[in-house]
């Protein structure tokens, strides 16, 4: 398992693997809201929560398809199958390497593109906090995505049909608790009704993606 | 004779067939009556005026977008757990009258709403539910149109259908977290008369039960299409393979 | 290590395409199916490998003993010849990529990535693998397209040591291996006569 990790993560940091796509894509994102909406400060400071946790949302989104569909086609999925570990846990150990390449390096920026969105002070915390607990759930979901469309050919425009609604407790709870903790304002129950759902998705989707890839496999 | 023998296509076209008409004929009375009586026969509102009248489109549509779903999970589930043909076509039928539904809702709800909050749409809890029940809908039905093997297919889509109705229930709760709303709460629960009043009140029942029927007719029809198309599918492969 | 099959159906698109299969594969013993385009020898071996269910009849094999080489090879083409041979020693927990290399003959390309190879060299990977897996019974579905007469040579060497420490091999091909030993299962005469699509839609409806 620890060597499927390793692969993935190998796989994704050399050329053609598109890693730093969904950190450009957060950037542009943060770079171009201010330009379509203006310039004045306390407007963004009061949008910045949303705005950083739907780019996240959407970068997240943009590396999906690749989590099975480049192992579908190229066999080795089927090895997978047939190898000593459970389909379940290879599920989980690529979701956890989507995270590490997507999810992981979105939270290390946010403050920074939080600077260029004017976010108040007291949402720094909140917002590295919200996306380090709920970038998890975002990649468990679209693992899940991911395995139901991976017999579809440019199956990506159906994954985000089938994963954005996934997403929006996630989304709900995780922009309320910056919002909330920007505001001066308790987020505490925000940021841990997020955290359970992603405990949740983390326990449970790992069994029906696996699911929906035997199927698929057929 | 257990229910399960339903799940047979040829028994299930057989009854649907002989079922059918009898379904019709009350759904167009239900809805005929129903709507006659509540759009010209009861008294106007005191505070909403005729405006009113609409929930006889939009309390029997809203409560059917979510049956529809409750419906399709169902039949998922005994897709799932004995793998019934027939219980799949039934959800994948039941998908787009669901989806209409939901529309009807949506747009009855804003035609409503532009009197009564002086705007077309707000960001209120129910009305944001519904629009992601919407999203719900189409990702089911776009999968379904997507996977060209039919079991592949109706396997994929009830894992979706459960998984989706655990997230439509906590996006129902977060959206009542996020925003707690300005939509008039009780009015179509049925244990609490005090809200809308016996004159209202009837004709709604009555709609409401034709929208059920109204449902249950187009769900017959269309799983008897699915049916159908899926006999020629096996004729077609048949033919193939000599 | 003993496969049993028994009276197996299979289907392709939700159509019977074999059935009444029946065979036994011992250690050391390899077996060669035969038949024409399309009779549904893929289908069979992803069956046996489990990666779909059988229409009727039995599969018993031990758990966990059998690995599959596919149409598709499972490469990875940014990573090196090593590191995908490395990669499925660790997932099955063996140390044999050094003594793959060598039976396959790609020590030279260990270093290369597997996207520069060429398409009998990426062949040959593919067929390493088999031995890196460290499995007993080897499915393989048309193991030597793309392989030159010394290549398969190679192979056949490599399945006859397999066969030497009491493994087994189940060969999906439509030319000669030369491999004398091996029965012949010729699967024309399994070919699925009325084919029943799934769910009863093939009754009439009265």
């Amino acid at each position: 398992m620890k060597a499927l990790l390793i692969r993935d993560l190998r796989l994704a940091l050399r050329a053609g693997g598109g890693f730093g796509l969904g950190l450009a894509f957060f950037l542009l994102v943060a770079v171009l809201v201010p330009l379509g909406v203006g310039p004045e400060g306390g407007m963004l400071g009061r949008i910045a929560p949303g705005i950083l946790w739907v780019g996240a949302l959407l970068a997240c989104l943009l590396s999906l398809d690749r989590i099975f569909a480049l192992d579908y086609e190229d066999g080795s999925l089927d090895l997978l199958v047939v190898a000593p570990i459970p389909l379940e846990a290879v599920v989980a150990v690529k979701a956890l390497a989507h995270w590490l390449v997507t999810g992981l390096p979105l939270t290390l920026v946010a403050p920074v593109l939080g600077i260029l969105l004017n976010l108040p002070a007291g949402g720094y915390g909140w917002l590295v906090m919200s996306l380090a607990l709920g970038t998890p759930a975002l990649s468990v979901i679209g693992a899940f995505g991911a395995a139901l469309v991976v017999g579809v050919k440019r199956g990506g425009l159906l994954l985000s049909l089938l994963v954005l609604p996934l997403y929006v407790p996630t989304l709900i709870f995780g922009a309320e608790a910056v919002k909330r903790g920007a505001a001066g304002l308790e987020a505490g129950g925000a940021l841990a009704l997020m955290a359970s759902v992603t405990a949740a998705a983390v326990a449970v989707l790992p069994f029906a993606a696996a699911a929906a890839l035997r199927v698929n496999l057929r | 004779m257990s229910i399960w023998e339903y799940a047979n296509p040829k028994r299930f076209m057989q009854t649907s067939a002989w079922a059918l008409p009898w379904v019709v004929g009350l759904t167009v009375l239900c809805l005929v009556v129903g709507l006659v009586w509540g759009f010209f026969f009861t008294p106007d509102d005191f505070r909403q005026g005729s405006t009113v009248k609409i929930i006889y489109l939009h309390v029997p549509s809203a409560m059917m977008a979510i049956n529809a779903w409750v419906m399709m999970l169902v039949t998922s589930l005994i897709w799932i757990v004995r793998r019934h043909h027939v219980s799949a076509l039934a959800a994948k039928a039941a998908a787009p009258v669901g989806l209409t539904f939901t529309l009807i809702a949506l747009v009855t709800g804003a035609l409503w709403g532009q009197p009564m909050w002086g705007t077309w749409w707000a960001w209120d809890p129910r009305l944001t539910s519904f629009l992601i029940l919407t999203l719900f809908y189409l990702g089911y039905i776009a999968l379904w149109a997507a996977i060209e093997d039919p079991d592949t297919a109706a396997d994929l889509t009830s894992i979706l259908c459960l998984v989706g109705s655990v997230f439509a229930l906590l996006s129902r709760y977060a959206v009542n977290f996020w925003n707690q709303g300005l939509h008039q709460g009780a009015s179509l629960s049925l244990d609490k008369e005090e809200n809308v009043s016996d004159v209202f009140w009837l004709p709604l029942l009555v709609c409401i039960a034709g929208f059920v029927l109204l449902f249950i007719t187009l769900v017959l029809m269309r799983t008897r299409t699915e049916i159908r198309a899926r006999r020629l599918a096996a004729l077609l492969a048949r033919e193939r393979v000599g | 290590m003993e496969m049993k099959v028994d009276n197996l159906a299979v289907a392709r698109g939700g159509v019977t395409v074999l059935e009444g299969i029946g065979f036994r594969l011992a250690p050391g013993r390899a077996l060669i199916l035969r038949g024409p385009n399309g009779v549904g020898k893929t289908t069979l071996l992803r069956t046996l490998a489990g990666l779909q269910p059988a229409v009727a009849g039995e599969v018993s094999v031990p758990p966990e003993s059998l690995t599959y080489a596919a149409h598709a090879d499972g490469l990875k083409s940014m990573l090196t010849v090593r590191e995908n041979l490395d990669f499925w020693a660790a997932i099955h927990g063996t140390a044999l990529v050094g003594a793959a290399l060598r039976a396959m003959d790609i020590e030279a390309l260990a270093g290369r990535r597997a996207g520069d190879l060429s398409a009998g060299q990426k062949r040959r990977l593919g067929l390493a693998r088999l031995a890196v897996s460290g499995r007993a019974i080897w499915l393989m579905d048309e193991p030597t397209v793309s392989l030159d007469t010394a290549s398969v040579a190679a192979f056949v060497g490599m399945v006859r040591g397999h066969l030497a420490t009491g493994g087994s091999v189940l060969v999906a091909t439509h030319i000669d291996l030369g491999l004398a030993e091996a029965e012949v299962l010729d699967l024309a005469p399994f070919r699925a006569l009325a084919s029943v699509p799934r769910g009863g839609f093939d009754e009439g409806f009265g």
